[in-house]
């Protein structure tokens, strides 16, 4: 396996929110604004390659009965450390995610990488493969947060574009994070139709 | 490759424990070291809500009124000031509203900070800058005990905020929490 | 050598279609445009042009450029869904500008996102309703209040509507029910008066386009449960013939839970579909956050649809 082909693999061809479409609650939860939804993804990229590490380093050591526990408190471990480290060095960012912040334990991507990718791959493409799908999703989340902000509050970045205007609340209320991301899907997904 | 460790018993035992215990060393460490940061957040974070909605103080005491936190602010002189109140309605559009009243010694309102909401945004989560001096329903330096702090539709004279009497009726009722434990201190 | 086709039965001939049954919904709901232009004028009007104009539209947009299928402007239904958004919104002159997104989120997305007319599981025009409810809330609840007739200004002057009365919790300034009935009051274009929208409803009924099922099944539950919450506490709900006659509970009942695509196609499953509109308006109305639950209601029985169309399949003879 080449590592151009994990790189593309997870930022487009195997991109987990427009094509794999896993880990959805997150995405759907925490794009409310662009920050959030950046935040989010970085967050979970930082897990997912940190346990894709361990989990490849240790595959030959954990047995095959028990390797989903053993999976589950590597990725628990590293998820209360980003947990604590933003509560403690970035509170009003932990503020806004919340509980959304333990939940990447149950995230699927990152399991579902750990049992598809790193515990049957070496290091280097383990490494590779959790830092480029953490990426993906983190370009994923941003966007569909640029997007529901600007519909919704007219600003990107907590910088308002449009002067005054309250925006369509629809898109940052929980039936818009479903609309754009239907709706972003079906777009992206087209444009991939194309280039290929 | 290496050989696949096999799923004995005596294996799945060790491995386990051996992760778990690395685990929680690791965690542990990171506690030791972010332990200290986490508790001065907090602090920083109910310091600057006090501050924002009491006037200039040197010095507080805290005191607890019928199980609700208070703050009582004092000038160098140790003088009484003003009291931040923790506050709160269950009557939000989105649920729980907590916020924090500063008054003064006669019971006006000197100002007052949203520490909790789940309001929607753009309509009721407005409530942080609408009630506040230059919003359209501005309560700072009203009294609740001579002014009739209620939604201008019950008959009160604060203006609710357009598309949310709800938010703007619970943002009233935790004015009258307050004062009620304003009068007991 | 082929000499006769054989098909299935049932073998009936009818020169129904799909274009003369829109076009027979758009001449029903006539009297409602024109009551609304009487009440609310140049507004009325000009919502009403407008929101027609951006359904179509939309509708060839999408046709020619994303699905790139032949047009179906012609059929008549984005007229329909145009006119029956443009009903659902107040009378003032933002919502002359609002009502194009509304549009295109009921044609977009409402419609042409499933596939088009026929494959839609939401009454478009409903879901274009909703949208804007929820992303302009303020807009959408300043209705102008009904005043000389013919106004031919953009300004109005807002008033609250009847059910606004009612959730802010006062029942004597309510309108009397004559006043109700004729549509004298504040609120969107086409629910105000229940004498245009029974004529409408009437004339539909005469062409067979719908049946007696749904809009009685919806007012008549409303009317019911509304009676019992009275009953039990005349102070606090309102009396059942001002809770029908008021919001949207009649347009809702007669057109929009009618829609042949998004309701029940047997008689049963159309009875129990009505009800559980009526009992989800007045449920939203009484306990919600919003004074009015009609379009909630109906979009949430529009889910349950399918369900009812399996459970209620009716009995099949011969083979």
């Amino acid at each position: 396996m080449k590592a151009s082909d994990i790189i593309k693999n997870g930022l487009i061809k195997e991109n987990p929110t427009w094509v794999l479409i896993l880990g959805m609650c997150p995405t759907l939860a925490t794009t409310t604004s662009a920050v959030n939804g950046m935040s989010m993804g970085l967050a979970t990229t930082f897990v997912l390659m940190m346990s894709n590490i361990v989990i490849s380093l240790l595959k030959s050591v954990i047995p095959d009965k028990v390797r989903i526990p053993a999976f589950i408190v590597i990725i628990a471990t590293f998820v209360t450390i980003v947990q604590m480290v933003m509560q403690a060095y970035l509170p009003s960012l932990y503020d806004s995610l919340g509980l959304f912040i333990p939940l990447i334990v149950v995230n699927c991507i990152v399991l579902g990488r750990a049992e598809a990718f790193a515990s049957k791959n070496n290091v280097w493409h383990s490494f590779l493969d959790g830092l480029f799908m953490g990426l993906g999703f983190t370009w994923a989340l941003t966007l569909l947060g640029i997007v529901r902000e600007l519909l919704g509050g007219g600003s990107i970045f907590g910088h308002s574009i449009i002067g005054g205007a309250d925006g369509m609340l629809l898109f940052i209320l929980p039936p818009g994070g479903f609309l754009c991301l239907g709706l972003l899907m079906a777009l992206i997904n087209r444009l991939r139709k194309n280039a290929a | 490759m290496a050989k696949k460790a096999q799923s004995t018993l005596i294996n799945m035992f060790l491995s386990l424990t051996v992760i778990a215990i690395v685990a929680a060393a690791a965690l542990a460490l990171v506690n030791a070291v972010t332990e200290e940061p986490i508790e001065l957040a907090k602090q920083k974070k109910t310091n600057s809500a006090i501050k924002a909605v009491l006037p200039e103080y040197d010095h507080t005491e805290n005191l607890d009124v019928d199980g609700s936190s208070c703050v009582l602010a004092f000038n160098a002189n140790n003088e009484l000031v003003g009291v931040a109140i923790n506050s709160g309605s269950d009557k939000g559009f989105g649920g729980h509203i907590s916020i924090m009243f500063g008054f003064d010694t006669d019971g006006n309102i000197t100002g007052y900070q949203i520490l909790e909401t789940a309001e929607t945004p753009g309509l009721g989560a407005k409530a942080d800058k609408w009630f506040a001096e230059g919003g359209k329903g501005n309560v700072i330096g009203k009294n609740p005990g001579t002014n009739n702090l209620k939604v201008s539709k019950d008959g009160g004279e604060v203006d609710a905020i357009s598309g949310s009497t709800i938010t703007s009726r619970a943002f009233c009722e935790s004015i009258a929490a307050a004062y009620e434990i304003f009068k007991k201190i | 050598m082929k000499l006769l086709n054989i098909s299935g039965s049932p073998h009936v001939h009818s020169d129904e279609s799909t274009k003369k049954i829109m076009w027979r919904v758009n001449l029903a709901l006539i009297p409602m445009l024109l009551v609304a232009i009487a009440y609310f004028g140049l507004n009325a009007l000009l919502i009403s042009i407008v929101s027609v104009v951006w359904c179509l539209l939309f509708q060839w947009l999408i046709e020619k450029f994303i699905m790139k299928t032949p047009s179906t402007i012609s059929d008549g239904s984005a007229i329909v869904t145009g006119l029956l958004l443009a009903f659902n919104v107040p009378a003032t002159k933002e919502m002359i500008l609002l009502v194009g997104l509304g549009a295109l989120v009921a044609i977009g997305i409402g419609k042409m996102s499933f596939g088009g007319l026929g494959k839609n599981p939401f009454n478009p025009a409903l879901v274009g309703r909703v949208f804007l409810l929820i992303s302009f809330p303020v807009q959408m609840t300043t209705w102008p209040t009904a005043g000389k007739l013919f106004p031919m200004t953009l300004d109005t002057v807002s008033g609250p509507t009847p059910l606004m009365l009612l959730k802010e919790g006062g029942t004597e300034a309510l309108p009397q029910a004559w006043e109700l009935f004729l549509g004298h009051i504040g609120g969107s274009l086409g629910e105000v008066s229940a004498l245009a929208i029974l004529i409408g409803a009437i004339y539909l009924l005469c062409r067979k386009i719908i049946t007696w099922h749904i809009p009685v099944a919806f007012i008549g539950t409303a009317f019911v449960f509304s009676a019992i919450l009275w009953l039990v506490n005349p102070e606090l709900y309102v009396d059942p013939v001002t809770s029908i006659l008021t919001g949207g509970i009649m347009l809702g009942a007669c057109f929009m839970a009618t829609d042949m695509v998004t309701s029940p196609m047997s008689k049963v499953g159309q009875l129990i579909f009505g009800a559980g509109c009526g009992l989800l308006t007045i449920i939203i109305r009484t306990w919600g956050a919003y004074p009015e639950g009609v379009s909630f209601a109906i979009l949430i029985m529009n889910a349950v649809t399918p369900l009812l169309n399996r459970w209620c399949k009716p009995a099949r003879f011969a083979c």
